[in-house]
């Protein structure tokens, strides 16, 4: 009888020898120590990892890490991850990105990844900013804002990478804010675990060039009131005291408080990040202004993953085919001999 | 047989059926050269066909050619003119006037050579021949349509699929003139539908009519004999340029115990390649459809991370999308093959016509000092050659390399012999356990060719990072060291000059005290092999060198291209490689002959020029 060893893994044994080169402060600190930390979780050999990224100051991550690396080029690391996951289903696959590097250069490259459900796990480091060419507007900066490049105020309107991902029929999204490490680690945990492409929304802080721009909700003092974590299964309560709840009102999420105006806890939702349907998720995502922003785990449904898709092709093709060389294969032409 | 055809045996003929490009014109052409193939000819097709998918009816823009050259010995080139010419409409014989010989036999449908017909194909007159001056050409004129419609009443058949099978009365009218048994022809409608038992027997009807009719018609034209050529014994099949591109890749996935991965974007006349991988499945290739030209190379760079013989496909607009990603092949040293099928440029340029304009880009259209391999394919079988070689040289020295092939072999086809690959050369993945030392990175070079090692996710003890940024001697990580940065430079170009180790001589066809060297590269070799011949017959001495292999080039270039009193290269640009040879080779200032017309050399065009050169 063979006996089997448990590998264990600790969050060290995913941390690389490089120097980490990130502004102290920077939000991608706390995301790479969960990344760690959920990795040792997870329980992959560093090995059996292949880290992507494009460029930014996020996309320097892969150096921090003792798995397989790939810092490749601007915006194009959703389509170099979806090469390396088609070939090796067997391997964990991740994809480092931020705002500018995915949903702007790369845009088009991310949302075909997630309409092919490739079995990627994404993390979009979201900090509203080009932080690497030293203060641009992004693709998720809000009308108005002002920055180097748009000195009177933008003139154009954010993406909203939840907003996106669900357009483009993604099977798993999740948000979270960068100083809330426990619950990150967690997010990254349920996106390894998930079959497909995974997103998850990491609300990062640009200490240099976007200083506070997620502080209406990151900040202890507003927190329990402007966020709610959504748990599949659980109601949608919020508030220090867990004593605020969102109910459907006609087509809308409303947020009411339990106990008054008629409400009682039966009336608030339970979140089903199961349900097929994105129609409520996106609701959810969508929540800004009098709305909680939603944070956890806001959609995580099954559907075939695009790798998995090939290779179960190619097993049936081939389990059909008497081919098992070009040259038999040559041989099933119009062939004629001649002697 | 009727005593007033006479049989003659012909060397070699050149066959184009022409028509509106919903006419079936390029199955036509492609049933009647595998027939002659089977029957023992060597081929060379071209199909000449219109960027639109459906341009209107009976029009000059749309007619769609299909040219076959067959002989009873070697074939290097589809041919110049047409001895025989099938023209469906009117617009197919105005817009082949040029391609015609003077006394070449033309088959029409008269059916559609009523006045409409003419008047679509901007015809004045009711005699289109005299019109077009075409004089001493011998015309079979049949009401081809009339006849299919009545040769399949019985089939209830609606009218319009029947008249579809009038292409197929054409080839049988065409199998009687060149005295082609209609069997493989009949065994190739079958297969082609086997679905449709129905529709394949309406076809073959047609063939036979068409075949009666022409046996029947006391018509007076010659018929022809093209006799068997010797071939080399083995099985045969026939082959374009862009089948043969898949083949040879698909080999060197074979021969280096790799998994083949294809990533690309459909586009003209690239596409067959992503299509043919597509159906392998049946051999383990592994193709992705990307949202476009930079997926397409990203995720094959991706495969190539993780450790497959990683392709991408394109032709001249894909390839200027995709010199970012080649640039990080270039700097990651990770193996990768790039197909550039030339097509007409600029920009949109011709998609679905010939040219060699695509040879500087490939070589230097990327931002820094971007060194890779540059290969050539000559003819559509030699695409499977090219192809096993990129991918032998893309695997064992870690570099992308790109293979330059064109719209003019690609969808051109030729007799192939199915390779033995066993006697083909073997190919060994430089992996990182192959590593003496005990103190691997992933920037250790071998020390005589300096390549780097392979390390591929999921080989314990091989974790590295890589990327596009500069790297470290030889650490391998992240150096902005302006020595380093240099010493890398270098290297990086070293690296891929060592190739020239690897690779075969250039070969000199010809005579050997030729007065005049005639150098060309890719595509052009049959056409200049062929106005060699011709020379060689009118007793001039004269001599090819083709390349095959443009960066590196081989090792004895400089000492053959100084070698002849008088030099010619002669590419379908406006002096590319002369440009790049002229970089390389000291005092080196050869005649040059240059056309770009999205359209293959003209032979007797080659011949009369090179003459003029022997003459000067």
């Amino acid at each position: 009888m063979s006996t089997e060893v448990e590998l264990t893994y600790s969050p060290k044994d995913y941390k690389s020898d490089q120097y980490v080169r990130w502004c102290p402060g920077c939000g991608d600190h706390a995301t790479l120590n969960c990344l760690y930390k959920a990795m040792a979780e997870i329980g992959v050999a560093p090995y059996n990892m292949a880290v992507l990224s494009g460029i930014g100051c996020s996309s320097r991550l892969p150096y921090y890490m003792s798995s397989y690396g790939f810092h490749t080029i601007h915006g194009r690391g959703a389509a170099i991850a979806t090469g390396v996951k088609t070939a090796r289903p067997d391997q964990s696959v991740w994809l480092i990105t931020g705002d500018g590097d995915c949903l702007a250069i790369g845009g088009n490259h991310f949302i075909h990844a997630v309409r092919r459900n490739i079995d990627i796990n994404v993390v979009l480091m979201n900090n509203k900013i080009y932080g690497l060419t030293k203060g641009q507007y992004s693709p998720t900066s809000d009308r108005g804002f002002v920055s180097k490049s748009s000195p009177f105020g933008t003139v154009e309107d954010p993406f909203i990478p939840a907003e996106l991902t669900l357009g483009a029929r993604g099977t798993f999204f999740a948000r979270s804010i960068d100083t809330d490490l426990s619950n990150l680690t967690d997010l990254f945990i349920a996106s390894a675990k998930h079959k497909g492409t995974s997103v998850v929304e990491v609300l990062v802080n640009c200490v240099i060039f976007n200083d506070g721009i997620h502080k209406t909700i990151t900040d202890k003092e507003y927190r329990a009131d402007r966020t709610i974590f959504l748990r599949h299964g659980e109601k949608m309560v919020f508030g220090k005291n867990k004593e605020k709840g969102l109910v459907l009102d006609g087509l809308k999420i409303k947020a009411v408080t339990i106990g008054e105006d008629g409400y009682s806890l039966d009336d608030v939702l339970t979140h089903d990040a199961k349900e097929k349907d994105p129609t409520l998720h996106l609701m959810l995502a969508m929540m800004a202004d009098d709305l909680p922003v939603a944070l956890g785990v806001i959609r995580d449904v099954e559907a075939p993953s695009y790798d998995e898709s090939v290779a179960s092709q190619i097993r049936d093709v081939q389990s059909k085919s008497k081919n098992h060389s070009l040259k038999d294969f040559l041989l099933t032409k119009d062939v004629w001999e001649i002697k | 047989m009727t005593e007033k055809t006479k049989v003659k045996t012909l060397e070699k003929v050149v066959i184009r059926f022409s028509g509106d490009s919903g006419d079936g014109m390029q199955l036509t052409g492609t049933i009647f050269s595998n027939l002659s193939a089977i029957f023992g000819n060597d081929i060379s097709t071209f199909p000449d066909y219109p960027a639109e998918v459906r341009a209107p009816q009976g029009t000059l823009s749309g007619v769609s050619g299909f040219q076959v050259h067959l002989g009873s010995r070697k074939i290097f080139t589809p041919g110049d003119k047409a001895d025989v010419l099938v023209a469906m409409n009117p617009a197919a014989l105005k817009v082949n006037v040029k391609n015609l010989q003077p006394n070449a036999i033309v088959i029409i449908d008269t059916d559609s050579f009523q006045k409409r017909d003419l008047a679509k194909a901007l015809f004045t007159t009711d005699d289109p021949f005299d019109e077009l001056g075409l004089r001493n050409v011998q015309v079979i004129s049949a009401p081809i349509s009339t006849m299919v419609k009545d040769g399949l009443a019985e089939f209830e058949l609606d009218n319009k699929s029947a008249l579809r099978c009038k292409n197929m009365f054409a080839l049988g009218l065409v199998c009687w003139l060149f005295s082609r048994p209609l069997e493989s022809a009949m065994h190739l409608l079958q297969t082609k539908f086997a679905k449709k038992p129905a529709i394949a027997r309406a076809n073959i009807k047609a063939l036979t009519d068409g075949y009666n009719y022409g046996h029947n018609i006391h018509a007076s034209v010659s018929t022809y004999r093209i006799e068997p050529t010797t071939f080399e014994p083995g099985y045969y099949i026939d082959v374009n340029g862009n089948n043969a591109t898949s083949y040879g890749l698909i080999a060197a996935a074979e021969k280096a115990g790799l998994t083949l991965f294809l990533g690309s974007y459909p586009i003209t006349p690239a596409t067959d390649i992503l299509q043919e991988l597509a159906k392998r499945k049946d051999l383990g290739v592994i193709t992705v459809q990307a949202e476009d030209e930079i997926a397409g190379i990203c995720t094959s760079i991706g495969a190539s991370f993780a450790g497959c013989l990683a392709a991408t496909s394109t032709s001249g607009p894909g390839l200027s999308l995709k010199s970012e990603a080649i640039d990080l092949a270039v700097i990651s040293e990770l193996p990768l093959v790039v197909i550039d099928v030339q097509r007409g440029g600029p920009s949109t340029g011709l998609p679905t016509k010939s040219e060699q304009t695509d040879l500087l880009q490939a070589l230097y259209g990327r931002n820094g000092e971007s060194p890779l391999v540059v290969i050539a394919a000559s003819t559509p079988t030699d695409c499977f050659e090219a192809a096993f070689w990129a991918g032998k040289l893309a695997v064992e020295h870690m570099t992308p390399v790109i293979l330059l092939t064109d719209a003019f072999i690609a969808n051109g086809s030729s007799a192939w012999r199915i390779p033995d690959l066993e006697k083909y050369p073997s190919i060994t993945p430089h992996y990182a356990t192959s590593y003496k030392g005990d103190d691997w990175k992933a920037y250790r070079r071998d020390s005589e060719t300096l390549v780097r090692y392979w390390a591929i996710p999921g080989m314990e003890g091989y974790t590295h990072r890589i990327g596009g940024l500069e790297k470290d001697y030889v650490s391998g990580g992240i150096s902005t060291e302006p020595l380093n940065h240099q010493k890398m430079i270098y290297t990086r170009k070293a690296k891929i000059d060592k190739i020239a180790d690897f690779i075969p001589d250039l070969k000199v066809q010809g005579d050997e005290d030729a007065d005049l060297l005639i150098v060309g590269w890719g595509g052009t070799y049959g056409h200049l092999h062929e106005a060699m011949e011709i020379l060689h017959e009118q007793g001039k001495k004269v001599a090819l060198a083709h390349f095959k292999f443009i960066n590196p080039l081989p090792r004895n270039t400089e000492e053959i291209l100084k070698k002849y009193k008088k030099v010619v290269v002669a590419e379908q640009n406006t002096g590319q490689f002369v440009t790049y040879l002229r970089g390389k080779i000291d005092n080196f200032t050869p005649y040059k002959f240059n056309r770009i017309k999205g359209q293959p050399f003209i032979v007797a065009r080659l011949v009369e020029e090179f003459t003029k050169i022997l003459e000067a």
